[in-house]
Order: structure tokens, then C-alpha cells, then sequence
């Protein structure tokens, strides 16, 4: 009935995903925090990051992910992204720069684009992570719905 | 461009969902090849990943053969000629395009070489495509995460309805007729 409940009986995925996932997480946080120095950004961090999740899902099962991660928080992050990427230009603002210029975050200009440069991309990867969670969980609930209905039917 | 065939010939969706896969993973090869690495690890991410999860997901709630086309006899010569002659006007248009790799051209001589002669001035930073992204266009960027913000709660908005209730409503409209 659930997500992949099948597929958790398998020990050798069971094994491999556990072996997997922390590594598939922590290169999302390489891309993630090492974007300026390599490719990679929010963006791309953030839908590594939800397919670390994705995969512990189809594994483990959806209520099991819900567990680590609930659909409230993923609300709450998905605005909260974009919530921080507004308020580090607001702050801008609020200290005599233009709207998004990080130049003002520091005394060092350098040092200031950069720390603007990490907190917005922060921003955008909660952001990401979050939405591409929520749609796959959308999807999988569906299915559960479906499937609930189907073996009511008849 | 054989994948792509592929892709439209194969009835099977499920085998469609990874000949997409695939597609993707090449095309995130050929960026690499062209020196791309951002747009090549977005495209393996989003493309060669997330996107088909996606169509899996959808896939395991519909039927997993594509239904067959209902007039097989009766060829679209209309729409043949439509695709023929817009694909011929784009093959034109081509012509006009710049050299690969040409300096002259609008793409490269615009605001993208002061971009490259300033970054490293401005941020200290050896990725050229983070400082566009996130600081000189931060602002289209803000726009990007407002959109995503905004198709996630759109699918939320979609999905979150029951599916019992849509069947509920057809049956009282047969009960009516």
C-alpha cells in the first residue's frame, strides 16, 4: 500500500541507501558551501539534498521520512528560504545600501559579497529542497489515496 | 538525437521516463565537454534525477502504456507541414548566428566580459557563474526562488484535494442524468 514498502525488505538496498544517503547529503552541503570555489550553488545543492530524502523514502517509506522531515517544516523552510534571501537585501537597505548590494554587510567589500553570496544561496537551497520534497510527497500520498480508494471500491 | 527518436517511438512510458534520463545525462555530458560545469551538474540533478523521480512517481498512478493513437490511417499532413516549415525557418535563422565561439559576438562582447574582468576585484571569488548569479543579477535570482516557492505551492494547491471527492462528484452527476 505505502510508498515502496516492498522495497524496504530488500537488505542489500537497505544497506547500500544507508551507506549512500549521509554521503549523497554531505556532497549537497559541498555544493552547497563550496559553490564560489567550484561549481554548484543553492540550487543545485538543494536538489541533491531532496533526492538524498527522495531515496530514503522509496526505501524506508514515506511516513518514515515525514518522521525526519515533517510536511509543517518543509512549509515553514520553503518560505523561510526566500524569506532569508529578502531580508539580507532588506538589511541592505536598512543600512544605507541598495536592495540586494552586499557591499554594506561588511567592512571588507570582498568579505561582504561573499557573506551575501552564501546567505542567499543558503536561501535559494532551503528553498529548493523543500518545494522538491513537498511536490514528491504530494505524489506519494496521492498514491497512497489512490490506492486507499481502489480497495474500498469494490 | 537517436535517444530522442527513441523517446518519441517507444509506446512504453516507462522506458520514455529513462530514455529522458538518459537524454539528460548526455546532454549533461556535452556541458561538461563545453566547459559548463554549473548548467552540467543542474542538468544531471534536475534533469537526469529529480525529473524522473517525478515522472516515476506520476507513472505508478496512471497506466503505464501510452493509449494508442486512435487514427492510425489518417496521417496529420497539416501538422507535418506545420513542423516542416518551422523547422526549416529555424534552420535559417541559424545562419545568422555567430561562429561558435566567436569574441565579437553579442553574447560575449555585452556586460559578460566586464563580469569577467571584475569579479575576482569585486568578490574574490574564482566562480564567475556564483558571483553572476548571486550577487550582480541577485535580483533575477530572488525571482527564480519566487517561482519555485510559487510551483510548489501550486502543486500543493492541486494535489492536496482528495482524489475520493472528484469520483463522489462524477457519480452525483450520473444520479442526476
Amino acid at each position: 500500500m505505502a510508498w515502496g514498502i516492498a522495497m524496504s525488505d530488500n537488505k542489500i538496498l537497505r544497506i547500500v541507501a544507508r551507506f549512500l544517503i549521509p554521503l549523497i547529503m554531505l556532497f549537497a552541503l559541498y555544493i552547497q558551501f563550496h559553490g564560489e570555489y567550484s561549481p554548484g550553488g543553492g540550487f543545485q545543492a538543494g536538489v541533491v539534498f531532496a533526492a538524498a530524502w527522495i531515496l530514503f523514502v522509496l526505501i524506508f517509506g514515506l511516513d518514515l521520512g515525514l518522521e525526519v522531515i515533517p510536511e509543517r517544516a518543509m512549509f515553514v523552510l520553503m518560505v523561510l528560504g526566500v524569506m532569508l534571501y529578502c531580508a539580507v537585501g532588506l538589511l541592505n537597505v536598512a543600512q544605507g545600501g541598495l536592495f540586494l548590494d552586499f557591499s554594506t554587510l561588511l567592512a571588507d567589500p570582498k568579505a561582504a559579497q561573499q557573506a551575501g553570496i552564501i546567505t542567499v544561496e543558503l536561501g535559494i537551497g532551503i528553498t529548493v529542497a523543500t518545494v522538491v520534497m513537498l511536490i514528491f510527497t504530494m505524489f506519494a500520498r496521492r498514491k497512497r489515496e489512490q490506492d486507499g480508494t481502489d480497495e474500498d471500491a469494490p | 538525437m537517436v535517444v530522442a527518436i527513441a523517446i518519441v517511438h517507444v509506446r512504453d512510458l516507462f522506458t520514455a521516463s529513462m530514455l529522458f534520463a538518459i537524454y539528460s545525462l548526455i546532454s549533461a555530458g556535452l556541458f561538461v565537454v563545453l566547459d559548463a560545469g554549473d548548467v552540467a551538474l543542474t542538468e544531471a540533478a534536475v534533469g537526469a534525477g529529480i525529473s524522473t523521480l517525478l515522472f516515476l512517481a506520476t507513472l505508478t498512478m496512471v497506466d503505464r502504456r501510452e493509449a494508442p493513437p486512435n487514427s492510425s490511417a489518417r496521417h496529420h499532413w497539416l501538422a507535418l507541414a506545420v513542423v516542416g516549415i518551422t523547422g526549416a525557418f529555424l534552420v535559417y535563422a541559424t545562419l545568422d548566428l555567430p561562429e561558435f565561439g566567436d569574441a565579437t559576438s553579442p553574447a560575449q562582447a555585452h556586460v559578460g566580459s566586464q563580469y569577467i574582468a571584475s569579479t575576482y576585484d569585486d568578490m574574490g571569488i574564482p566562480n564567475m557563474v556564483a558571483a553572476v548569479l548571486a550577487s550582480y543579477r541577485s535580483i533575477d535570482t530572488l525571482g527564480e526562488g519566487f517561482v519555485i516557492l510559487t510551483a510548489g505551492l501550486a502543486v500543493y494547491a492541486l494535489l492536496s484535494v482528495p482524489a475520493t471527492r472528484r469520483r463522489r462528484r462524477n457519480g452525483m452527476g450520473h444520479r442526476h442524468e
